[in-house]
């Protein structure tokens, strides 16, 4: 054999005790899980009539509604850019405080890290049930929902690109007798900018997405439209809201999918 | 020649041209107990080319760094023009550096910007932050850059991206960034570690020529006894942290070269 020099493998590995030992595992645990909190997937066989039911209801879609919902559809859009923008302005500095390889001083980094950790468990929907009752049913809510959502994201996203920058740059810039904001904008921003831009439109994805949810809650936008609809068992109407819905957040996905590539 | 006339007269020599740079009783021990320098005690005169040689980890970069307080000494001092450098902070460690270019093994350019951007980047410590980030340079600092990249024969390239060029450009570019500082001292990392031997010879000739027409002092950290032979004033040699070789290049033999890089 010309393979004689090579060390035998153990039993384990000969075996794949590992993989099959987490497969069975995993198995384990999810069939626990559903024993425990009463999931019956049968129900939902038993009940793919009623499935059937709604897509027949929805499949007369009132074409006439779309002149009513052009206008929040373009108000959801809105909120989810302002969201995102006021979002990213604050997530930047967060961002760089939180970076171990600029900010060297652990406890204003742990606390930075911190607050960030804090705003990210807050889920949107909690949030937005908030911000309705303080500023009332309108988009206000759901922009400032949006932007606490973002801040929370973005600057995760961000600080971790930092982290992956190269350093090469920043030592020359020291070298040269730079300050730290001079630094930063000279040897770390061009390093970051792209990736910058990609999870920005990322972010805005999800939040257009994100933003007809929380009009569901009266946070503003077309998730407003959608909850009547239902509530007035009109599924006429919500069939082409979902159906407008879709075509929006398509044509946005594309388009920062295309950028995205473009800057990558 | 007499040795004891050699050394009269290196020393009368040494009287003559002040020290730009001397090291008391250097000694640098890192926070996990490596001895990173050893009590360094020389002196650097105006003018000179010094060459260090050593292998790696015998604490060239270190040695380097501690001139313009990119790393601190735990013991002893530096002294850059008769000043102790442990007695500058914030902005005047700024303008110690600015006085001090440093020049990098991996060039450390800002890869995604334009070469202009770059060889301004080496004039923003002559700006405040706010103006450096604004990039209001003044007309003549950007009539230096061409100043600048004409002297490394670069300036046919000054709207090209950093990275779009060779390993041999992006050292020469570096080299006009940190002419931009008007520096009195050149520190070379290893500058010709990442290039072939054409641009090596370019890069040396350039660093040659700005000691000889321009009288600054240049201290370059090399691995070749040979460049070091063909280039250096006077060669110094480290190992593990000691200086245990300086003399000037009438007085180097190969012979001693190799010593150096033997094996503790």
């Amino acid at each position: 054999m010309t393979n004689a020099n090579l060390p035998r493998r153990s039993w384990i590995q000969r075996w794949h005790v590992k993989g099959f030992g987490w497969t069975a595992l995993m198995v384990l645990l999810l069939i626990g899980s559903s024993k425990m909190t009463d999931v019956n997937v049968g129900m939902f066989f038993s009940n793919l009539d009623q499935f059937a039911d709604l897509i027949v209801r929805m499949s007369n879609p009132t074409w006439d509604y779309l002149s009513v919902i052009i206008q929040p559809l373009i108000e959801t859009i809105q909120m989810a850019i302002l969201g995102t923008t006021i979002g990213t302005i604050f997530a930047i500095p967060f961002a760089l405080m939180a970076a171990g390889n600029l900010v060297h001083n652990k406890f204003l980094r742990g606390f930075d890290r911190l607050v960030l950790d804090l705003v990210r468990t807050l889920p949107d929907l909690l949030l937005a049930a908030i911000f309705v009752a303080i500023f009332g049913i309108g988009s206000t809510a759901g922009v400032i929902t949006l932007a606490i959502f973002s801040f929370g994201m973005i600057s995760k996203l961000f600080y971790e690109v930092i982290e992956t920058i190269d350093m090469g740059p920043l030592e020359a810039m020291e070298s040269v007798g730079a300050s730290k904001i001079t630094i930063i904008w000279y040897a770390v921003l061009p390093q970051i900018m792209n990736q910058f831009v990609s999870y920005f439109l990322y972010t805005l994805e999800i939040n257009v997405r994100a933003s007809t949810v929380l009009g569901y809650l009266g946070a503003g936008g077309i998730g407003v439209y959608l909850q009547r609809s239902l509530n007035e068992f009109n599924y006429g109407a919500t069939a082409v809201i979902i159906l407008a819905t879709i075509v929006v957040v398509l044509i946005i996905d594309g388009i920062s999918n295309h950028l995205r590539r473009v800057l990558l | 020649m007499d040795e004891h006339l050699a050394t009269f007269l290196r020393g009368a020599y040494e009287m003559e041209q002040a020290p730009i740079i001397s090291f008391k009783h250097v000694s640098k021990v890192y926070s996990n107990g490596t001895v990173g320098l050893k009590d360094i005690d020389f002196s650097i005169p105006k003018g000179q080319f010094l060459v260090v040689v050593g292998l790696s980890g015998s604490g060239k970069s270190t040695l380097m760094r501690t001139i313009n307080r990119m790393h601190e000494v735990t013991e002893g001092e530096v002294y850059v023009e008769n000043e102790a450098v442990s007695a500058y902070k914030g902005r005047s460690l700024r303008t110690l550096r600015r006085r001090i270019g440093m020049i990098f093994q991996n060039f450390n350019l800002i890869n995604r910007s334009s070469v202009e951007k770059n060889v301004l980047s080496g004039r923003v410590s002559y700006y405040p932050t706010w103006k450096s980030v604004m990039g209001l340079f003044s007309a003549e600092d950007k009539q230096k850059v061409v100043t600048s990249l004409n002297r490394v024969n670069m300036a046919e390239k000054i709207y090209a991206r950093a990275d779009e060029l060779s390993g041999g450009q992006q050292q020469r570019v570096a080299i006009a960034r940190t002419l931009m500082q008007d520096p009195k001292i050149i520190l070379a990392d290893e500058p010709i570690a990442s290039l072939d031997p054409l641009t090596t010879k370019t890069v040396m000739d350039i660093l040659k020529r700005l000691n000889q027409e321009d009288g600054l002092t240049v201290i370059v950290n090399l691995h070749s006894v040979e460049l070091a032979r063909e280039y250096a004033d006077r060669i110094v040699g480290l190992r593990a942290g000691e200086l245990v070789y300086d003399e000037p290049i009438s007085a180097v033999t190969e012979a001693d070269l190799n010593k150096i890089y033997q094996a503790i």
